[in-house]
């Protein structure tokens, strides 16, 4: 099923080359990380389960959105229907990426997917432009992004232990900011904008009226309604 | 250092998932081109849930922000 590209390239070149492709996102993921694992914290997680957390899950939109639903008891379904409409997108990335991955064999793209993000997705795509993506050079730029964001998640979890209420310093404000940023790495124009004001307005609703977590479908189902009748650059894409 | 079980199970069920989204990709590539309102739809899925998870609890504080990016670009208007 797939072609062997032969590449003359050596595979410690490829490798060097995908580490500098990502560092600067690793240095981007340790002040994330560290809110991240305070956030954990202060809702009632352990270091241990937030460490976990990222290591297993691996994907920062869809955690964030996590502990922001997490109570206890746990909403075990509501947190995985949250993750898998999150992570949805993963779908189109993993569909655009894979014909691009000629010399993987079924195995090592099983493996080599456990580590696409938004990131090591967008700078493999910029790469196979130009050349054929060598294992080497994946494996080399996608693993290290899981070292910053799990060490960072650890090490924010363990600060956050001895820090307190997040809301005493302010923390609470950082977290609305930060879900700011990761919905504003999302825009696509004025359409966007209908959308988050749609689900917004449609959660805010349901949350007040029917309770957590039909929320969140309702978020969803308002968000997607919207982007599919207005008007927008996306539509002649 | 603790783990509890319901927790334990609510991070396997969200890395189960997530794996799923990621590998799916690998079977379908080929076959699932969207374009048009569908893809629009399916692009608007991530903004919209990570807007859903802070719009319920986070209502005060993002009235607040609304309300400031409203009168930023109402004044800008008038000036």
């Amino acid at each position: 099923m797939h072609r062997t590209f032969a590449s003359s390239r050596p595979a410690r070149v490829e490798a060097q080359e995908g580490v500098i492709d990502i560092w600067p996102v690793m240095v981007a993921a340790v002040p994330i990380g560290l809110l991240f694992g305070a956030l954990c914290v202060g809702k009632g997680l352990s270091i241990l389960e937030a460490g976990l957390m990222s290591l297993l899950v691996f994907a920062g939109g869809a955690q964030f959105a996590a502990v922001e639903l997490w109570t206890y008891p746990v909403p075990v379904l509501a947190l995985a229907f949250s993750t898998l409409l999150i992570n949805s997108r993963h779908v189109l990335m993993g569909a655009s990426l894979a014909p691009k991955l000629g010399g993987f064999s079924l195995r090592q793209r099983l493996c080599a997917f456990y580590f696409l993000t938004d990131e090591s997705w967008a700078l493999a795509e910029r790469r196979a432009r130009r050349q054929p993506i060598a294992p080497a050079s994946w494996f080399a730029l996608a693993t290290m992004l899981p070292i910053a964001w799990i060490g960072s998640t650890v090490l924010g979890a363990w600060l956050g232990s001895f820090l307190g209420e997040p809301e005493r310093l302010g923390a609470d404000f950082a977290f609305t900011a930060m879900f700011i940023g990761l919905i504003a790495g999302f825009w696509s124009g004025r359409a966007t904008g209908f959308v988050i004001a749609a689900s917004g307005a449609a959660a805010a609703l349901t949350y007040l009226v029917i309770g957590p977590p039909w929320h969140v479908a309702a978020g969803a189902l308002a968000g997607i309604a919207t982007a599919w009748a207005a008007p927008g650059p996306a539509r002649t894409a | 250092m603790s783990l509890d079980p319901a927790t334990l199970v609510a991070i396997l069920a969200m890395a189960v998932v997530t794996y799923l989204t990621r590998i799916a990709g690998i079977f379908v590539a080929g076959r699932l081109a969207l374009r048009g309102r569908a893809k629009a739809a399916f692009d608007a899925i991530p903004p919209a849930v990570l807007l859903t998870a802070i719009a319920a609890t986070r209502l005060p504080l993002l009235a607040t922000i609304a309300t400031g990016v409203f009168a930023v670009v109402a004044l800008r208007a008038l000036a």
